[in-house]
């Protein structure tokens, strides 16, 4: 234990319905917010495999076309704000705190809410399943007029969309008012780790594009019920404005997935090649830039809906300088690692194939970003291909390296190493069997969101889909690694890596149930650690 | 940044579970109602009173935390930072509809009515050929979809004098505030008095006008984009007068009660910057919707 860690002598901590109904600890809480996450991963998962299965063969196997569609709208709706975002807001939770050494978040209590905001928004979304006309089956994307066509299911889409924004933004402004007044005294905004940074740029993100959503999603349930015409042409509106409002808030919402990812392998490829992170401050500015851009990119979901050509060019545009820091943040990385101490444990694994995946991702999103290109590949399984890049082996990937990386400070144990390598390679083959062939699909003329399809794609359908199966198996490793690394294993050390920096090394592991009581006192050595 | 020795931590709460339970019960109702389920009614007012039962606690426990003493001047920082950061989310929340505004005047009437190339002025071509651009936009593309009105609510008559109303609703705010700076008490509470009149009276001038444009006018939520956006830009900021006068009133009542010191008053502070929100809002309304 260091000289850094108070005491925990008087460590009171509730029991039982109080300690997680009532909570105001970050590191309960962030477990929470875990624990479901994993959770609606599996839901999210079986859904997918429900997909993959249908798409097996040409033909109609399972189930039928509207149920089909409802899992395609379901799965992308629970694996964005079921999955990934409160898995990262779980992260954000644990460990923001330790890093810039807080007592926890600076709204406690509201953060308690963010959490338990999440099961109940999710039992009404959930709920549609078995309702007349099923659940929402028009895409995540919630295009009118189609969506308007969804049965008993659509006002519990709405309000679930609108009570998940509530969670999202009441997180994201207890980030930033931890972030920005919760600091241990000394340490400057530069000299926050990465992940801290990056927590608290998609804090922004999620303020400024959340409502936005709320907004259009509110449009939506009055044209339905109360005989608006926003997105009538009939009186005036456009369905295309749902688009435009959609897209403002969704492309951000990509960022608001992947920038937590970001900071997550800026953590752990520095620990794992024993090098400071090469270009701090360039990667917190390419971290703004990529934030601020985001903003300016939206109807690059819509090229193909006619939009007066000179709208088309500064959305291709801008969409290609998002390149540009993209590009500075895979340098900084592969500068990180460049002639540094490397040894491969399972978080620089997951990491490693994170820089080369998620610049797989990033390339086809570059063609896809080029309008005239973007007119053959529009909704086919080019697009599906490309997201799944930037968001599984992307988004998920790194949570899961952040998973095995802080596992030993949550646990106090070392989780299985050879099970957690295993877990790596047959996620890493299987999620590229899955989605490397739907690049093909695609770009042949495979459309996404049909659960039957032409002769010709059966070959790579069939291989994607066995890909999709070993994937989902491959997750159940998983669970069993975290749950035996739970139970017990090789005691971890308060620096449970060798060349781990950071406050959060600095307590011991587990880290007790209140950390940081009393401000650290940063020394030199400690400060120079940070990033 | 932190320069206290000791950090103050909450303790647990029941609050922020009953506001989750109440806004799932709330949402349930308003959902069921929607679906024509007979029960939803109760059920959306079951929630609401939930709602309003957690609002009156959680503000009650933290009122009298703050009264004995436990926050500390990084818990009055959090606070802020919370207010002032939701405050923004609430102005990207009027921006979606503000945008719908502008994309309406802007694209969609003129693109109805001909204008433009590249596909997007199909509609006009093959639909409706007659459709003729104008704003506000009384005749409607398919005129037998969508209620057509008489006129609109002109700017300067009832909207300018509820524009007069709460520019002075700002100031009498910034009198209370600088009254309890100094303070007068007495001040106080009659510059509150005299806010949260203005703001219930610009409430009552509000309805007054909807119940004219609906039923003299004609001009409904039905009535195309021009109604949608009219009755969704001035119905939402109603909504939030409404609430900030009731925020309001509960300050006037504390100031009453003797609570806040000239030098700690964050509550009284939280919900003037709310007010001087919906009075920016206002402005952007009485500008952009009734004006030009």
């Amino acid at each position: 234990m260091s000289t850094l860690a108070h005491d925990d002598h008087h460590d009171h901590k509730p029991t039982g319905f109080k300690r997680w109904f009532f909570s105001t600890n970050h590191k309960d809480i962030g477990t929470l917010y875990l624990i479901f996450a994993l959770t609606m991963f599996f839901v999210g998962g079986a859904m997918a495999m429900i997909i993959r299965a249908e798409l097996f063969q040409p033909g109609l196997q399972f189930v039928d076309p509207q149920f089909y569609n409802s899992m395609v709208t379901v799965h992308a709706l629970i694996m964005i704000f079921g999955a990934v975002m409160p898995a990262g807001v779980g992260l954000a939770n644990w460990m923001i705190p330790l890093m810039i050494g807080a007592p926890d978040m600076a709204l406690p209590r509201m953060n308690n809410m963010s959490f338990w905001i999440l099961p109940f928004a999710f039992a009404l979304l959930l709920s549609t399943l078995f309702m007349d006309g099923g659940a929402p089956a028009g895409g995540w994307t919630m295009y009118p007029p189609l969506v308007l066509q969804t049965g008993d299911a659509f006002p519990f889409l709405i309000f679930a969309v609108h009570f998940l924004g509530i969670s999202s933004i009441m997180g994201a402004i207890n980030i930033i008012a931890t972030v920005f007044n919760m600091r241990a005294p000394g340490m400057t905004l530069m000299q926050m780790p990465l992940f801290v940074w990056t927590w608290v740029i998609t804090s922004f993100l999620l303020i400024a594009s959340l409502p936005v959503l709320a907004g259009g999603v509110t449009m939506l349930l009055t044209d339905k019920y109360f005989g608006t015409s926003f997105f009538d042409a009939a009186g005036g509106g456009d369905p295309v404005l749902f688009q435009h409002i959609f897209w403002f808030f969704g492309h951000p919402e990509v960022y608001i997935l992947a920038l937590p990812a970001f900071g997550i392998v800026s953590q752990i490829i520095p620990a794992f090649a024993r090098k400071p992170l090469f270009g701090y401050a360039s990667m917190v500015y390419a971290t703004a830039s990529i934030a601020i851009l985001s903003f300016f990119v939206w109807a690059h979901h819509m090229f193909t809906v006619g939009l007066p050509i000179k709208g088309e060019l500064f959305f291709m545009y801008a969409t290609m300088l998002i390149a540009v820091p993209t590009g500075v943040k895979v340098f900084n990385w592969i500068a990180t690692m460049w002639k540094g101490s490397m040894t491969f444990e399972t978080p620089m694994l997951f990491s490693v194939a994170f820089v080369i995946l998620f610049t797989i991702g990033g390339f086809s999103g570059l063609m896809l970003g080029i309008t005239p290109v973007d007119f053959q590949y529009h909704d086919t399984y080019f697009v599906v291909a490309h997201f799944h890049y930037v968001l599984l082996t992307g988004a998920i990937f790194a949570l899961m390296a952040a998973a095995y990386y802080w596992l030993p400070k949550w646990t106090g144990n070392m989780y299985d190493e050879r099970l957690g390598k295993i877990h790596f390679w047959l996620s890493l083959i299987s999620s590229n069997v899955l989605f490397f062939p739907q690049h093909f699909l695609g770009l042949a003329g495979m459309p996404r969101r049909i659960p039957d399809y032409n002769i010709q794609f059966a070959d790579f359908n069939m291989i994607s889909s066995i890909g999709g199966f070993a994937y989902g198996i491959t997750q159940l490793l998983f669970v069993y690694i975290v749950i035996k690394c739970a139970m017990g294993g090789k005691r971890a050390r308060a620096r449970s890596w060798e060349g781990a920096k950071g406050l959060e090394w600095e307590v011991p592991s587990p880290a007790p149930f209140h950390t940081f009581e009393t401000p650290p006192k940063l020394t030199k050595k400690v400060l120079e650690g940070l990033y | 940044m932190a320069t206290q020795e000791i950090y103050y931590i909450p303790e647990g709460s029941k609050w922020p579970i009953v506001g989750t339970l109440s806004l799932f019960v709330t949402f349930l109702g308003g959902a069921m109602m929607f679906n024509s389920v007979d029960a939803g009614k109760y059920i959306l007012i079951v929630g609401l009173a939930l709602l309003t039962y957690m609002f009156a606690g959680w503000f009650a426990d933290v009122i009298s935390e703050s009264i004995a003493g436990k926050y500390s001047k990084q818990v009055d920082v959090s606070f802020r930072m919370g207010m002032g950061w939701f405050i923004l989310s609430e102005v990207m929340f009027f921006a979606a509809f503000f945008g719908a505004l502008y994309y309406a005047r802007m694209f969609s009437i003129p693109w109805l009515s001909g204008e433009g190339q590249g596909g997007h002025n199909g509609t006009h071509e093959f639909l409706w050929s007659s459709f003729q651009a104008s704003w506000p936009m009384n005749v409607m593309p398919d005129p037998s979809k969508y209620t057509q009105y008489n006129d609109v609510v002109p700017a300067f008559g009832v909207p300018a004098v509820n524009t007069a109303l709460l520019l002075a609703s700002g100031v009498t705010v910034t009198f209370a505030h600088w009254a309890l700076k100094k303070a007068n008490r007495t001040a106080l509470s009659a510059w509150l008095f005299a806010t949260v009149a203005l703001g219930f009276i610009f409430v009552y001038f509000q309805a007054g006008e909807y119940a004219h444009a609906m039923h003299e006018l004609d001009l409904t939520i039905n009535g195309g984009i021009y109604g949608s956006t009219f009755y969704l830009l001035t119905g939402f900021h109603g909504f939030h007068v409404t609430m900030g006068a009731v925020m309001l009133s509960v300050i006037l009542f504390r100031s009453l009660k003797g609570h806040f010191t000239n030098k700690d008053h964050f509550a009284f502070e939280a919900v003037a910057w709310y007010w001087h929100f919906v009075d920016v809002v206002w402005l952007g309304l009485f500008i952009f919707v009734y004006w030009i």
